[in-house]
Parts: C-alpha cells; sequence; structure tokens
C-alpha cells in the first residue's frame, strides 16, 4: 500500500537531492572535517557551504550557526546557557504549549529551584501578551517561546516577545522548528537571541539540528571537549547531515512561496472541505494566525486513535492529539491548554502536508473520513443522542 | 504504533455485536467522554432469565476498547449470569490474544461493564451514571474513597483489581486503571494500596498442597509463574514464557529485558524457589533459548 504522508510535522521525507548531496561523505569523503590533511579539508569546505547556506534560509551570519545533534539539544543548550551566564536570574518564562524538549527541560528546573511560569494560551492558541507582559522582571533569565505550534501550526509573535524579554535584559530563545521551511524568517531583522531548527522537519535527515546564536550574545556550551564548533558545541563534527541541512535549507527557500501557495491551498480544501462533510467538528487553533502546511481538526463524540488506525487501512498517515496513541492517558497538553471541550479533546487529528503532497492525496482522505468518522460515532454511546440531523 | 495482535485489530476493523437491544435484560454503563473511553453493554436474556442469548456494545474510544468491547459480547453470548461474573478482564485480554499493558484498562473496562449490567439486573443498588460529567466516577458500582480524582477511581476499586491481577508496581496500576496517568497526585496512594493488597496476600498462608497429580502440578506450575513470578519480571521490564513441563522439570524462555541478561541465571533461580515453595519439592527450572 503506497502511504499518503500527511505527518510532516512529526517528520519528513529525504528530499533526493539532499541525500545525492550527503551520499558521498559516508564511504568516499569520509574525513574528519578537522584534521589538517588534504582529505579532512574537502569535508571542511562543505561544512562551510552548508553553513552558509543555513545562514541564508536564516537571514543570519555563518558564524551564529552552531550545528547540533536535534532540536531538542538546541533547546536545552539554549536555555541552559542563559542560565550559565545569568547566575543570579533565577527565572524563567515559557508556555504551556511548548514541545516537552522545552517544556520538561523548564518543569525539571522548577525542582532545582528555578521560578518558571508558563504564559497560557487562548481557546485559539494565541499566546496571551499581557501575562507576557506582566510575567518579565529583573530576575528573568530566558524567555523561551515556540515560533509555531507543532499540534496546531498556530504562529506566535515572537518577535514582539522577544522585544518585552529584552527590555528586562532577559534572553529570548525561540524553537522554531516547525516554522523553519514553512515561513520566511530573517534574524538580521530580529531581536530574537538564540533559536532552535530541527533537520528532518524541513526533508534533512533525522540527527541533525542548529542553534542559531546571535552575535554578541553570551553563551556557555551545553557539551565541552573540543574546538568544534568554535567551542559552543564540541564533538566530531556529523559531517554528511551537515551537508544535507545546508541543501535542505538551500531547497526550503526555493520552495518557499510554493509552501504558501500551493501547499496552503491544499491545506485550505482539505479543512474546508471536512469541515463542510463532517458536523459537530471545529479547527484547533482555527482563529489564529497559522503555518501554511498544518491543520487540527477535533471531532466531537470519537477517539482520535481508532480515526488513526481507521485511516491506516488506507494509507493514510496522520496524526493525535488524543492520550491513546501516545500512552499517556490525557489529551494532549497544547489542546487542554486551549481549553478545548472534553466532548472533542480526545478526538483530534492533525494532517500536517509538505511540498511532496498531491491533489490526489488530499482527495483520498476527503473522501475517505467521513465515513470512517460516522462509523465511530454509530458505535458510540454518545454518537447518537448527540448527533441527531446528522447525514 | 501500538503492537496490536492479529485478533485485536479484526476485532476493531470488523466488531462484533455493535449496536444496542432496545428490550435489553441488563445495561451496564462505564467511563465516560472525559475520561477518554466508554462502553455501554446490553445483555439480552433467555425466557428463564438466566443465560445470555445475546449481546451488543457501543463503544467510545481507542481500538483496544473497541476490540475488547467486542470481544466481550462473543464470550459471554451461550454464558449463564454466574458464569459470565467469571469472566476477569484477563479472560478478555486472552481472548485478544493479548494487549499492550498501556492498554489493559480497556479489558479493565469490559469486565466492568459486564459486572455493573449483571449487578444492576439482580437489582444491586448502584448510583444512576451521567454520561457527560467532567471525570466523574468512572466505574459507579464501587462505592470507597475517590483516589484518582482524574479519573474518578475509587480505592475499593483499585484494590480488587490490583488483586485480580496481582499487580505489584503503580505504572501497571496506571495501565490496568488508567489511575494515576493524569496528573499522577494519586500515584503515593496506589503505592499504598499496592503495600495493603500485598500485605493482605501475605496474610493468608499459601503452603505446598500434601500430593498432585500431574495435571494438577502442571496447572499449579502455571498458575504460580502467571500470579507469582510474571508481574515481577514484569516490574523490571522482563517476562518469561512456559515452554514444557515434563513431570518436575519446567522449562521457561527469558523474554524482553530477561532475555540475554546476564543475570538470568539468578532469576530462573528464583523461579525454581518459588516453584519449590508453591508447588513441589523436586521442581527443577531449566532455562531454554526456544
Amino acid at each position: 500500500m503506497k502511504e499518503i504522508y500527511l505527518d510532516n510535522n512529526a517528520t519528513t521525507k529525504v528530499d533526493e537531492a539532499v541525500f545525492e548531496e550527503m551520499r558521498p561523505y559516508f564511504c568516499e569523503l569520509y574525513g574528519n572535517p578537522s584534521s589538517m590533511h588534504f582529505f579532512g579539508g574537502q569535508v571542511q569546505s562543505k561544512v562551510n557551504e552548508a553553513r552558509n547556506r543555513v545562514a541564508d534560509l536564516l537571514g543570519a551570519s555563518p558564524d551564529e550557526i552552531i550545528f547540533t545533534a536535534c532540536g531538542t539539544e538546541s533547546d536545552n543548550a539554549a536555555i541552559r546557557s542563559a542560565l550559565d551566564v545569568f547566575p543570579d536570574r533565577r527565572h524563567v518564562i515559557t508556555s504551556r504549549v511548548e514541545h516537552p524538549a522545552v517544556l520538561t527541560q523548564c518543569r525539571n528546573l522548577r525542582q532545582k529551584g528555578y521560578r518558571v511560569t508558563e504564559i497560557g494560551v487562548d481557546g485559539a492558541g494565541r499566546l496571551d501578551m499581557e501575562e507576557l507582559k506582566g510575567a518579565v522582571d529583573d530576575d528573568t533569565a530566558i524567555v523561551s517561546l515556540m515560533w509555531a505550534n507543532n499540534e496546531t501550526g498556530v504562529i506566535f509573535p515572537v518577535e514582539e516577545a522577544a522585544g518585552i524579554a529584552k527590555a528586562k535584559g532577559a534572553l529570548f530563545h525561540s524553537d522554531a522548528v516547525q516554522a523553519i521551511g514553512k515561513i520566511p524568517i530573517n534574524m538580521a531583522a530580529s531581536g530574537i537571541d538564540m533559536l532552535s531548527l530541527s533537520g528532518h522537519k524541513l526533508h534533512a535527515p533525522k540527527g541533525i539540528g542548529v542553534l542559531y546564536l546571535r552575535k554578541g550574545t553570551p553563551f556557555r556550551p551545553l557539551l565541552v571537549g573540543g574546538h568544534q564548533e568554535k567551542s559552543r558545541r564540541a564533538g566530531t563534527e556529523n559531517a554528511a547531515a551537515i551537508i544535507a541541512l545546508g541543501k535542505a535549507c538551500e531547497l526550503a527557500g526555493l520552495h518557499m512561496v510554493a509552501e504558501n501557495t500551493t501547499v496552503k491551498a491544499q491545506r485550505d480544501l482539505l479543512q474546508d472541505t471536512l469541515m463542510r462533510a463532517i458536523p459537530h467538528a471545529r479547527i484547533n487553533g482555527g482563529g489564529a494566525e497559522r503555518l501554511p502546511n498544518t491543520t487540527s481538526i477535533a471531532f466531537e463524540y470519537v477517539e482520535g486513535e481508532a480515526i488513526l488506525l481507521l485511516l491506516s487501512e488506507f494509507g493514510i498517515c496522520a496524526s493525535s492529539g488524543s492520550a491513546c496513541t501516545s500512552g499517556s492517558l490525557e489529551p494532549s497538553h497544547v489542546l487542554r491548554a486551549m481549553g478545548v471541550p472534553f466532548t472533542c479533546a480526545h478526538g483530534s487529528i492533525r494532517f500536517s502536508l509538505s511540498r511532496y503532497t498531491t491533489d490526489a492525496e488530499i482527495d483520498t482522505v476527503i473522501r475517505e473520513l467521513p465515513p470512517i468518522i460516522a462509523r465511530l460515532r454509530l458505535m458510540s454511546p454518545f454518537g447518537r443522542e448527540h448527533l441527531q440531523g446528522q447525514k | 504504533m501500538w503492537d496490536y495482535t492479529p485478533i485485536v485489530k479484526d476485532h476493531f476493523l470488523n466488531p462484533r455485536n455493535v449496536g444496542d437491544i432496545p428490550d435489553a435484560d441488563a445495561v451496564g454503563e462505564v467511563g465516560s467522554l472525559a475520561c477518554g473511553d466508554a462502553l455501554k453493554l446490553y445483555l439480552k436474556l433467555d425466557a428463564d432469565k438466566d443465560r445470555i442469548v445475546d449481546a451488543k456494545f457501543q463503544t467510545f474510544g481507542c481500538a483496544s476498547a473497541i476490540a475488547s468491547s467486542s470481544a466481550l459480547t462473543e464470550m459471554v453470548k451461550g454464558k449463564n449470569l454466574d458464569e459470565a461474573l467469571a469472566i476477569s478482564n484477563q479472560d478478555i485480554a486472552d481472548f485478544l490474544g493479548g494487549l499492550p499493558e498501556e492498554k489493559m484498562h480497556c479489558s479493565v473496562m469490559g469486565q466492568e461493564a459486564l459486572e455493573v449490567a449483571i449487578f444492576k439486573y439482580r437489582g444491586m443498588d448502584i448510583p444512576a451514571h451521567d454520561s457527560e460529567h467532567d471525570h466523574g466516577h468512572a466505574y459507579p458500582d464501587y462505592e470507597g474513597e475517590i483516589v484518582c480524582k482524574c479519573f474518578g477511581i475509587t480505592d475499593t476499586f483499585l484494590k480488587k483489581v490490583i488483586e485480580t491481577n496481582s499487580l505489584t508496581t503503580a505504572e501497571q496500576v496506571t495501565n490496568f486503571t488508567k489511575a494515576g496517568g493524569a496528573c499522577g497526585g494519586c500515584i503515593p496512594k496506589i503505592k499504598e494500596l499496592i503495600a495493603q493488597v500485598l500485605g493482605e496476600a501475605a496474610a493468608k498462608p499459601r503452603t505446598r498442597p500434601e500430593k498432585l497429580s500431574n495435571m494438577k502440578k502442571m496447572q499449579l506450575i502455571q498458575e504460580v509463574l502467571e500470579r507469582d513470578v510474571r508481574p515481577l519480571l514484569w516490574a523490571d521490564g522482563g517476562d518469561l514464557e512456559l515452554i514444557d513441563i515434563d513431570g518436575s522439570r519446567v522449562q521457561v524462555a527469558f523474554r524482553k529485558a530477561c532475555a540475554g541478561c546476564a543475570s538470568s541465571g539468578n532469576t530462573a533461580r528464583m523461579v525454581e524457589i518459588k516453584l519449590r515453595d508453591l508447588v513441589a519439592e523436586d521442581i527443577v527450572v531449566e532455562e531454554v533459548s526456544a
């Protein structure tokens, strides 16, 4: 069965051109970029080229790019560094809807005696800016807020938030893992100090990330050892993956317009048609500015895992904010923070598209999903009494 | 992705007996929308009002909840009420070829709905179930003090599940009942309940029987492995499988974390001691790789 892959916020296909770019750096050009000989040197120059390509996509300078192993490492490095450079500041601010890479780290800091504020969101997933303004004080070391939410695609006003943080002398970090490659980002005109990127969300392989570090921002490395990455991240460079990420960033720049026109149109068609075909449904974060590729739809009176497994029968790959899929027992913290009613918190499905998504694939989902929801509702003890009048 | 057995998948994709019975003799309803799963079970009895001639279900929940409900309806048909009451949640899981441990609460929900239906039919006092309450009482037939506030689960119910399934860790209790799976605030209390149940079990003297037929011996060996040995291994992420019993020679294979574990020799010895204590003095446990 051919997959219809609409789970690109989880991970993406490695672009063939990206794979070709990295292929020689395993068996042939396997030198260590830090070596003095010609054999390492030729890898070094490709790593430099990759650094330039990443910097170009972000509107950054190559010196500001630190290669890491993943988005999670970048997030951890950013927050730990801020606490190390401001030992007298004991307050950290984040949001209630962050990725666990940030949220778990912040909650662990609370155990260590730090004051941690988690800013709330409204019903559409928009950040409570007034709460943020009231929370930042002279004790705040770092404010870490995601650029765009992985589950709903809701975009936060990170530039404005960065301004609020800087006014009190705090550092500002943004987990931009979901945003990069989907919406234009220009760090040259930004007040953000640190930014996290993950390769496998933009058609590079897994196991490569970036921490953007604004020039002049004080920094203490998470990993120490060798002098790689100007001593800001020790450990032999994952040269092949770095080279792949460079190519992926170049392609992301080329496809940025398509992402916001073609992909967005497919996403809109998918969600609008489903909303018309299926009663008792709502778009999570539908009232907010969102990424062009993401839609999260909550279906009342059905459970997400059951929907996903029935979709899977048609080759359709999506994800769910439901508890049962993750092994936890409560619906996602993002949906709960948004106050999504309990009648549909368990039945949310996220579709995340990419530039590889075809119109035919969208048509398949539009055809197959409504009967799946109807079937599960008929099976549900709550389906009938609440769904009088459903087609 | 969950590692569901083909039987679970079959009962999820082709559920048996979905729907309602308008003139049902007994109806059992557990769970709620807020909890994330709910089951309404309908039973139709024969003219003597003793044997179950038809069973149907409506379920809101994940694949394993639907499969457990479907399995339950198949299992109860043709049984009289007492036989039906003897069905345990483990029986439902076994019928399905096993459930991932994180999903055992689905089999518990099935057993619970069955019990509620029959208790209600027999006129036992059960508070009316409000299907839309927010995180209310998931298992309405169990009086007692609410331990897990998130899922509305009482101490009486938890102790019953801990005892019947020989649970030894708070994590297992969460997998079987959901209690403690949300805010986690009740986990210390769950640990206390486990200690209480284990204490009560220990108080009951269990001794080796005087004389055993070969058949009885084999049964007892299996029972001790299920009740006393496997839960201990689960607690460390391991497991074992009984391969063969030949007289007093018991062949086991270690699974999961126990497989290839350097101290599996000690574990085999532990199993042997348990079996010698509770079954027969001459038991020899052998580890095989099958």
